[in-house]
């Protein structure tokens, strides 16, 4: 009589294999191979899609923020200059090379660029670079007096060593400038001129909005994700569509009606005036400013505190709650030692999606913000179409992403992500 | 047997109602007293309003009318946390995000108790329940079987002295179910509590119960020690709900000296004891334990009625045999036979005569169809 473990042909180490002699761990990686590449194909499409529309940008951005070849791909000569004579002083060979490079990016009509990129580090010096290069195929050695002629300007060192550093196409210059600071002509690293230093204040302000946004979605959406989680089935569809109902209101829409109540003349106002709370010369000031932006981007965000709260919530079944209560807790007691840390899930996932959608909205502050309430989104906004400063507004952006990495690798010491429920 | 007399009752329910919907009740006038110490189980199909009224007790539900007593209190307004009465849930409800003893602590932090007695109290707990060193585990991490344990320990640790129970081992394992089910019979007794447990599972309410209220639509068909309730079901639906039953169909034609006289649908007389029929005339189903039937000539008592029987199947079971019979024109009548060594194996086929003592064939009402 065979018994089972019998009929299991083993080789010498006691390895046990397939009946047609294959080891079974061979077998078993080759079964499983087939179903990888299958799931893999399955996947493809979105790996490509989200590679393309997600990966790559975001590459880009990164490298944009550190290149910028503007200078030593339109002004050659001077770029050479620069790499053969580190730490020199500018000489007659320089200024040679700079009437040169500026014949040439005449000719190529991209004088301009180089002066934007050099304006950038040395405010007020664009203009100098389009009226030299208009007037470069006249000057004659000399170079270096006939450029000071000129403008004097051309003697400035910070000019030189602006360009100098724009020369390499390896940059941390849009960092220095992210951060509000920058590198002197004497190597140090310095505050920004004051009139310039505004992006740490925007940091700050961003991330210290988006905190209380994220606090006020929550103390207005916990009782409200309670009630969609312990109503009957249709009572709590009904209040679940109106909960989404700003989801399917254009955002611009949301944000004007938003503007209408707000303002000055506004109905918050008008009815405050009219019940005789406020006198008619001390309307409170909603909007251009931080309450707007709060105000507005709370009603906005709501929806995504109260979607993973509620779905945490319908999961907690009732009979904790009643199994504390017959053990002698009040209901406040119940409500907090039981019930609320059961929805640190969904507590998590609502809080971060909040926090990191408030971090990066844009339209809501630029409309209801004014000047107080705008966000660093907006300033990023600002470089990509106003002053073109793609690097910077790259700088910005990346320091933003990498701020909203670290919040959440903090948020993964504490709470740990996978302590988090989203649906 | 423990009095049942109103004034020593510790929990007493009087002509308690109660509806959900204002339209439907699903307790309808339930009056049931039990005294302390006593192992009370709620038995009843699905639906019956056993959790209703344990709910009623426990203070989670209002009874629509009606007093519920509690040591002489009413307690229909006193809220649940401050009735002092453990309860242990079918699903456990071990708090997830506490370990064990934060589980067991819970009822006495909120208690105010100091830390030194809290600790001993929920050693002493833990190993009630033999669930000592369990201490710092989740409940996730306990099996089944543990996770009832120390659900128990937890509605114990406070002390209670009346402890309620809803199908507390509804997710067991049969053999696991018959070990718990001797355990929580002992602790209870042991530390003299008072409880309320609720079941549909018969065999549970018969092997742990002192008595049993059996439910049926809102209301207690019988209450009575389980031998009681097997040996002298008070009504047709508490004979078919208990155990195994032969039942037949049949006109009551006259009673006289205790015994009724029952002529069956197809023409067959037997005797019966008159459980709630009265008068000759009446429709009566007649209801016989499948092990009280006798085949054997010689054990039958001289003069009682006998009904011819065929033998349909044989079925082997062990320490019993179980038999199939076609007795006036049913086909499911079942006897059951011990595996003995001079027992007789009837063959299929067989024609033979049975018959009964007439107090083991009880009379009841016909249940409407
Ligand atoms: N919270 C409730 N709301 C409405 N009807 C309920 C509720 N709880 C129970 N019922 C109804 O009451 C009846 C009795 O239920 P229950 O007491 O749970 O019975 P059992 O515990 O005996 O199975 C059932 O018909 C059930 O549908
Ligand atoms: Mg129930």
């Amino acid at each position: 009589m065979a018994d089972t473990a019998a009929d299991m042909p083993t080789d010498i180490v006691g390895a046990l294999r397939t009946p047609d002699g294959r080891p079974l761990k061979q077998a078993l990686a080759q079964a499983e191979r087939r179903a990888r590449i299958r799931a893999l194909v399955l996947v493809l499409p979105l790996l490509a899609f989200v590679l393309l529309t997600f990966i790559i940008p975001i590459g880009q951005m990164l490298s944009r923020s550190l290149l910028n070849d503007t200078f030593s791909a339109n002004m050659p000569a001077l770029t050479r200059w620069f790499d053969e004579n580190p730490g020199a002083e500018p000489d007659e060979a320089a200024f040679e090379a700079l009437v040169m490079d500026l014949r040439a990016a005449k000719e190529a009509r991209t004088q301009g660029a180089v002066g934007t990129r050099i304006n950038y580090e040395v405010p007020g010096t664009r203009s100098l670079f389009t009226k030299t290069a208009r007037r470069a195929d006249r000057i004659e050695p000399p170079y270096r007096e006939a450029v000071l002629d000129v403008d004097k300007d051309w003697a400035r060192r910070d000019l030189w060593a602006a360009m100098r550093s724009a020369a390499a196409p390896v940059t941390t210059n849009f960092y220095q400038a992210a951060l509000d600071r920058k590198i002197t002509p004497e190597g140090e690293f310095a505050f920004a001129d004051k009139q310039s230093r505004i992006y740490i204040t925007l940091f700050v302000r961003t991330f210290v909005l988006a905190l209380a946004i994220t606090g006020l979605c929550l103390v207005l959406g916990f009782p409200v994700a309670h009630l969609l989680a312990v109503l009957p089935m249709r009572k709590a569809s009904l209040l679940l569509i109106l909960v989404l109902l700003p989801f399917w209101t254009s955002l611009l829409v949301r944000t004007t009606s938003w503007m209408v109540l707000l303002q000055g003349q506004g109905v918050i106002n008008d009815t405050l005036v009219a019940l005789g709370v406020l006198g008619d010369e001390n309307r409170l000031s909603l909007m251009y400013n931080q309450a707007g932006t709060i105000i507005a981007m709370t009603h906005i965000l709501l929806p995504f505190m109260i979607l993973p709260l509620y779905s945490v919530m319908k999961t907690i079944p009732p009979s904790y709650a009643r199994a504390a209560r017959s053990l002698g807790a009040t209901s406040w007691t119940t409500f907090r030692r039981i019930y609320v840390p059961q929805t640190v899930p969904g507590i998590g996932a609502g809080a971060i999606l909040v926090f990191i959608l408030a971090v990066g909205y844009y339209i809501t502050p630029a409309l209801v913000g004014g000047a107080t309430g705008t966000l660093i989104s907006n300033q990023i906004a600002f470089h990509m179409q106003e002053s073109l400063n793609w690097s910077l507004a790259a700088a910005l952006a990346t320091m933003l992403l990498a701020a909203v990495l670290v919040l959440y690798w903090v948020y993964d010491r504490i709470v740990g992500i996978d302590n988090m429920k989203l649906g | 047997m423990a009095s049942t007399s109103g004034r020593d009752a510790f929990v007493e329910f009087e002509r308690v109602q109660k509806s959900y919907d204002g339209e439907t009740l699903v307790v309808k006038d339930l009056n049931l007293r039990i005294p302390k110490g006593e192992f009370l189980t709620m038995l009843g199909p699905s639906g019956s309003g056993k959790t209703t009224c344990l709910m009623m007790l426990a203070g989670f539900e209002t009874a629509t009318h009606g007093d519920i007593r509690l040591d002489g209190r009413p307690i229909n307004h006193i809220p649940p946390h401050k009735r002092g009465i453990g309860m242990v849930f079918q699903n456990y409800a071990l708090f997830p995000h506490m370990t064990i003893a934060e589980n067991l602590s819970f009822p006495l932090e909120v208690r105010g108790m100091g830390k030194s007695e809290r600790e001993g109290k929920i050693r002493r707990a833990l190993d009630m329940v033999e669930m000592g060193g369990f201490e710092g585990r989740r409940p996730a991490q306990l099996s089944g079987g543990q996770q009832q344990r120390v659900a128990l320990a937890r509605a114990l640790v406070f002390e209670p002295e009346l402890v309620l129970m809803d199908e507390p081992l509804g997710a067991l394992d049969k053999q696991l179910r018959e070990k718990m089910q001797f355990e929580i019979t002992h602790l209870a007794h042991n530390l003299g509590i008072t409880t309320v447990y609720v079941t549909h599972d018969q065999t549970e309410a018969l092997t742990m119960s002192d008595r049993v209220a059996v439910f049926n639509d809102g209301r207690i068909q019988q209450i009575a020690p389980p031998d009681e309730l097997y040996e002298s079901p008070q009504n047709s639906f508490v004979a078919q709900f208990i155990g195994e039953n032969n039942t037949l169909e049949g006109t009551v034609k006259e009673i006289k000296g205790g015994v009724a006289l029952v002529e069956l649908d197809d023409g067959g007389v037997i005797d019966a004891k008159p459980v709630n029929v009265e008068r000759p005339g009446e429709r009566t189903l007649v209801s016989i334990r499948p092990e009280r039937v006798e085949f054997n000539r010689e054990r039958l008592q001289a003069g009682v009625h006998t009904l011819k029987a065929e033998v349909l199947e044989f079925i082997y079971m062990g320490d019993i045999f179980r038999t199939r019979l076609r007795v006036a024109g049913c086909d499911d009548f079942i006897i059951k036979t011990r595996n003995a060594p001079d027992q007789r194996r009837l063959q299929p086929g067989e024609q033979i005569e049975i018959g009964w003592l007439p107090e083991d064939c009880r009379a009841l009402d016909l249940p409407a169809r």
